[in-house]
């Protein structure tokens, strides 16, 4: 009945959990039930629902495309410029969508830091998988633009999952920072809306890097979104467009650090969750 | 029988202070708290109390607490309000960290320490099975193998794809009960969920909880409010109080010094009647005497027993009746008796009650007083008055008593004949 062996558990003052990260192996499904009922219950007596999920980034890409493409008159470097938007969007709004959400998961599941055990880390987790499926819806979408624009996409467009991959590290590592940080400062929550929307227009989403200058282009890419974009849209424009190497390096490191960061200062402040939320 | 959990000197302390845990902390206080910290250790660079405003507090909620817990025992938690029962609970939990000490738990643990924990209003009840199975720490292959039996113990078969929004809260915590109470843990820590819920389920509950440990040698730790729940179910109790532990041992030797440390008896209680003075009738003293008018707060058993409410009448009213309602410790209502409606006119009167007859079984006993007029509750009067009945036996004809022979001890009327 029960295979598993006795293991015996200290909890000891001060000492910090060894069995932290076996835990969160013993306790993936809960992080697939937690990612299920986010993902139910945001559709749930919705009329429109799903569709919103199609809409949403589909209108974005429209209205970037006439500000900065038709207005703005920035140039796309040769793609559709609805495409080359669009490109950029599909990281962009997967990264916002995973850090906002994450932001404020902990606050919101804060019924179950105080009555429940299980390692914490699986609750902002959880967010970005939401973000997770509405990329793959936007994915679809994606790929209906290139039909109607008869777009074919090189080779490169095999690497996809590798930016996506680097996105997932991005949004991982900010959100378990900011997820931490704002269970103890509450006024992370008016300071999210304004990173994201600041965001957008320090990343090369509704324009391309190539329009930044040779001298500010380096430090442009400490933004690690810059590296993902700039990645997306060289996989999907069938490398069109050239990534600028060092700032693409110093990007992924800076992805790394804010997971390496995320992850320490979550651990750290995980131990008062209980206590201040 | 092994050590299952071991606590050795725990505790746990709280920092109270406004700029502190207090849980609305915001990053400007933060940063302006931390200037302030520096420029004071600035000026004053060896004081030791560099705190720019008042000074923090600490709260032990938990001190020096040690204990163990051998595998297959049922162990009560008791102690009043802020004792630290949740937080010794919450702890062992693994909810919240221990400030000292160590703990070492050998079996799985879960922990019962709300109803529903988890449920999602927007979700149906057949999904809220899963996702609150999944978060008291079930597999999924598990709570599907037991889903048909969850869902026949709650009840709520017919509702099962509604959202659980839609239920009404009886429904509500059946449900929640029924994914809790077929946890498969070693180890299962139970905080006052029962307090929850109808009597009928209440019993149901404690009914599995019994059922699962004794016959699967699961360890239960079950803090509750509820001595008879607590007696029923556990062997031995802990006693908390101010976050140190005050007695262990046999529940009920437990329960006995905690109720008779929580209730002071005393013969004579004095109401303050601030807001009764315009009413018709309120009651001013209350006494309890033995049956030569002196003033006791403890009988024998098999004593007769009075006791005097003195209350004043305002004005002539008619059908006024007074109530004396006795409880014993249990909570269970025991007898209410009143007298006849009575015509008075405005003055100070005295209600005696006098036990000649019924002889109740020894332990604590708390008193009820109502003054009505008719139908209509005038006052009502619901304080910790109590008296005990104690267990000296003088004269021979009664017979063995103890605590569960039962509520009374008054004898039938009893022969033994042969049988031809």
């Amino acid at each position: 009945m029960n295979s598993e062996k006795k293991i015996e558990l200290i909890i000891e003052a001060n000492k910090s959990k060894l069995h932290y990260w076996r835990d969160l192996w013993t306790y993936r499904e809960l992080f697939y039930f937690l990612a299920w009922r986010d993902i139910l219950v945001r559709y749930k007596q919705t009329v429109i629902g799903v569709a919103w999920s199609i809409i949403r980034p589909f209108l974005s890409m429209v209205v970037l495309t006439v500000v900065f493409g038709k207005i703005a008159g920035l140039s796309s470097g040769g793609a559709p410029y609805a495409i080359m938007v669009y490109a950029a969007m599909l990281p962009w709004q997967f990264f916002s969508t995973s850090f906002s959400e994450s932001a404020n998961a902990l606050i919101s599941n804060s019924n179950l830091l105080t009555k429940v055990y299980f390692p914490r880390l699986i609750i902002p987790s959880t967010s970005i998988v939401v973000g997770l499926i509405d990329f793959l819806i936007s994915l679809g979408i994606l790929v209906i633009l290139m039909i109607y624009y008869h777009y074919l996409p090189g080779w490169q467009i095999i690497t996809l999952p590798l930016f996506l991959l680097l996105a997932t590290v991005t949004s991982l590592g900010t959100g378990f920072f900011i997820s931490a940080l704002n269970v103890q400062y509450r006024d992370f929550r008016y300071i999210v809306p304004f990173i994201v929307q600041f965001g957008l227009y320090i990343s090369p989403v509704g324009y391309s890097s190539d329009t930044i200058s040779e001298k500010w282009r380096f430090l442009y890419s400490l933004n690690p979104m810059v590296g993902v974009i700039d990645g997306f849209r060289w996989a999907i424009l069938g490398g069109s467009t050239k990534i600028y190497l060092p700032g693409f390096f110093l990007s992924i490191l800076v992805s790394l650090g804010f997971l390496y960061v995320g992850i320490k200062t979550f651990r750290k402040m995980e131990r008062i969750f209980a206590d201040v939320v | 029988m092994d050590t299952i959990i071991k606590v050795e000197n725990l505790s746990k302390k709280y920092i109270i202070g406004h700029k502190q845990l207090s849980g609305k902390k915001t990053f400007r206080d933060a940063i302006t708290q931390n200037i302030g910290d520096f420029k004071s250790k600035f000026i004053h660079p060896f004081s030791k109390n560099f705190s720019s405003d008042s000074p923090l507090e600490e709260f032990w909620a938990l001190k020096g607490i040690n204990f163990e817990v051998k595998q297959g025992e049922r162990i009560g938690i008791i102690g009043r309000n802020g004792a630290g029962k949740s937080t010794l609970l919450k702890i062992l939990s693994r909810i919240t960290e221990p400030s000292t000490g160590k703990i070492t738990i050998n079996g799985r643990v879960a922990s019962l320490l709300e109803v529903g924990t988890g449920f999602n209003g927007e979700l149906s009840g057949r999904e809220n099975i899963f996702l609150n199975g999944a978060i008291l720490g079930m597999h999924r292959a598990e709570i599907k193998q037991k889903f048909d039996e969850i869902v026949d113990f709650s009840g709520v078969e017919k509702f099962l794809d509604t959202p659980v929004k839609r239920y009404s809260s009886g429904m509500y915590v059946r449900l929640a009960f029924a994914v809790a109470a077929h946890l498969d843990p070693e180890i299962l820590i139970v905080d006052e969920v029962l307090s929850v819920g109808d009597a009928e389920f209440q019993k149901k509950c404690l009914g599995k909880m019994e059922v699962v440990s004794k016959a699967e040698g699961r360890t239960v730790l079950f803090v509750s409010h509820n001595m008879g729940a607590v007696q029923k179910l556990c062997y031995n109790s802990i006693l908390l109080e101010n976050g140190k532990i005050i007695s262990t041992g046999g529940s009920n030797e437990v329960i006995d010094f905690y109720l008779n440390q929580a209730n002071a008896s005393s013969s004579e209680y004095i109401f303050s009647n601030v807001r009764e003075s315009e009413k018709v009738a309120y009651a001013t003293k209350f006494s309890l005497e033995d049956v030569n008018g002196k003033a006791i707060s403890e009988i024998p058993i098999g004593k007769v027993w009075r006791v005097k409410i003195y209350f004043t009448v305002n004005y002539l009213v008619e059908n006024l009746i007074i109530g004396l309602g006795m409880i014993n410790m249990f909570e269970t209502p025991i007898r209410t008796s009143w007298n006849i409606p009575l015509i008075l006119e405005k003055g100070k009167y005295i209600a005696v009650f006098e036990e000649n007859k019924i002889f109740f079984a020894p332990g604590r006993y708390r008193l009820l007083i109502g003054i009505s007029k008719g139908k209509e509750i005038i006052q009502y009067i619901d304080k910790d008055i109590w008296f005990t009945i104690l267990d000296i036996i003088e004269e021979q004809e009664t017979s063995v008593i103890n605590h569960n022979s039962g509520l009374l001890i008054n004898q039938m009327k009893m022969y033994v004949e042969k049988d031809y």
